[in-house]
Formats: structure tokens, sequence, C-alpha cells
């Protein structure tokens, strides 16, 4: 994966291959201490321990079409060359976390990338799921929360391109605040 | 808040549109392989380009969608269109920039790009 966000998006697919209606993705970065801590949380049908144990494991994959499931150890291994790391918790029909943590002063480190790119793609694709996304650098706070976006549009559909297309625009506007000024 | 207003706007403005705008079923889908393969090869930027040409002209009629691995990863991003009526038309190693192309010659006039075809590409 070239970014952290992309490894968002192929994440949270997870989520909603495990049935999930909401999905929470939380990013925090504390810059003095150089880190960015990652979670995504869901209320999906979550994994027993027998599927845990094997998370991590390429082999190892829900998918009846192939062999292989690479997202998951792909994210692993992009937190731990920062030194960083990665984990999961899960139970069974309440769902899953995801958390890692990546030293962004890590000559290592992928950039984070675009998750307003992410967010779109996730909200067009999974038209009934909900998707909460919180990121706070420093004392800043950005919170987007797709409810609430339903509710100003009633009847209209969420997927409509212009409404994604103001959803991506929105994000990116939160963020370019986050990181703007002192 | 000034973006939450411009929700507002867009909300009335396809409330106001919604007449005009045919049922989706029944045209042209365009299914994009979003794996972590494709994800990985580009898969992002190809899906929005997609919506953004979507949006731009308009489509009604044309639905995008996404699908898990197609089984032929070194050719990421792929996509695949069907038009009523026609075979299945997949594409490869998509760009934005092919999305451009095929959106202009292909799902708006029926022209398949032959040279960004999987059969191209073998």
């Amino acid at each position: 994966m070239e970014d952290i966000s992309l490894h968002l998006l192929d994440l949270a697919q997870n989520s909603i291959a495990a049935e999930a209606t909401l999905v929470e993705i939380y990013i925090k970065e504390i810059t003095e201490k150089g880190c960015m801590y990652l979670r995504i949380h869901d209320n999906g049908k979550g994994m027993d321990q027998q599927q845990l144990d094997k998370i991590s494991d390429p082999f190892y994959t829900t998918r009846t079409s192939r062999k292989v499931g690479l997202g998951v150890p792909l994210f692993k291994a992009s937190a731990e060359a920062t030194g960083g790391y990665m984990r999961i918790n899960s139970a069974q029909n309440k769902g899953t976390i995801l958390e890692a943590l990546f030293y962004t002063n890590h000559i290592d480190c992928l950039p984070l990338g675009k998750p307003e790119e992410s967010l779109a793609a996730l909200i067009f694709l999974n038209s009934e799921v909900d998707f909460v996304y919180c990121h706070e650098v420093n004392s800043r706070q950005f919170r987007f929360d797709t409810r609430e976006v339903r509710k100003i549009l009633g009847e209209v559909s969420i997927t409509e391109p212009e409404v994604i297309d103001w959803i991506k625009k929105h994000i990116k506007s939160g963020l370019d605040e986050l990181y703007g000024g002192a | 808040m000034k973006s939450l207003k411009e929700l507002e706007e867009i909300k009335q403005r396809t409330l106001d549109s919604v007449n005009l705008r045919k049922d989706r079923t029944g045209g042209t889908r365009i299914v994009v392989g979003m794996a972590t393969c494709g994800i990985a090869a580009g898969a992002r930027p190809v899906l929005l380009a997609f919506l953004e040409e979507v949006k731009k002209r308009n489509l009604g009629d044309v639905t995008v969608s996404q699908t898990g691995c197609i089984g032929v990863c070194r050719l990421e991003p792929m996509v695949e269109v069907y038009r009523p009526g026609e075979e299945k038309v997949t594409y490869v190693k998509m760009t934005p920039e092919k999305v451009k192309r095929i959106v202009a010659e292909h799902i708006v006039n029926g022209q398949i790009v032959t040279e960004y075809t999987i059969g191209a590409a073998e």
C-alpha cells in the first residue's frame, strides 16, 4: 500500500464483509511524540479465538474464491516497520477493534494519504453502512458522522455523486483545518 | 457552518431534479475491483474518477459498484463494464486518465476502447 488511508479503506472493507452496520475510524496524532494511533471499530459479527489466532497469517482468509488474505498482514507490516504495532480484539456477534500505532518520524513510515478519498469510496460503495470518522491532531478534533449527513439529506441518497463529492471536500477541509495554523 | 448549508443546497437540487433522473437499474453497470490487490494497485482514484465523470456528465442510468478480487491481481486495477444487451468488457491496469476515455467512448458512445481491455493486455 502506498499510504495509510489506503490501508484504512482496505481494512474497513473487512468490517463490511463482517456485516457491520457501523464502522468507526479514529485517528489520533501527537506531533511532539511523533506518533499516530489508528483504530477501526465495527459492530460486525466478530471473530472467534481460532480466527483471531490466524488473522495475521497471509494464508488465512474467509474468502472462498482464493487462498490468501493480505490486507491485515500488510497493515501489520506497515505499522511494525515504524517500530509500532497492530493488534486486534474481537468478540463474536459484538464486533472487532483493530488498533495500530505508527511512529511517524521513522523513515519507513507511510504517509497518511487521503482519508477523505477513502471515506468517500467507502460511503459510496456501502450505502447501507454508517461511518464515523474522528481525527485528532494534538488538541484539535475533526468529526464526521454519516448519520448526521443522512439526517440532513432526508430522502436523498447519500450515494448521489454530488453528495459524495461534498463529503470528500468536507472532510478535506476539516483535515486542512486540523493541520493548519499553530 | 458553511459546508452544511452546501449540503442542504445539494439536497434541494437533487430533489428538484428527481423527476429527470430515471431509475438507475437497466442501464450500464461499471464494476470496480476493490479487494486488497485492487486498492494497492490504485482502484480508489479509478473509482472516484468514474464517480466524477458520472456527476459531470449527469449519467443518470449508469451505476458504479464494487467487486472483490477478480483473480488476475497483476492486471489490477480492473474494471468491468456491462452494457445492456452486450457482452461484458474487462479493462485492466486502469488509471483516472483511462477512465475519462472509457466514459466518453464506451459508456456514452458505445465504442469499446480495445487497447485498454484484458484481451489487448494478455
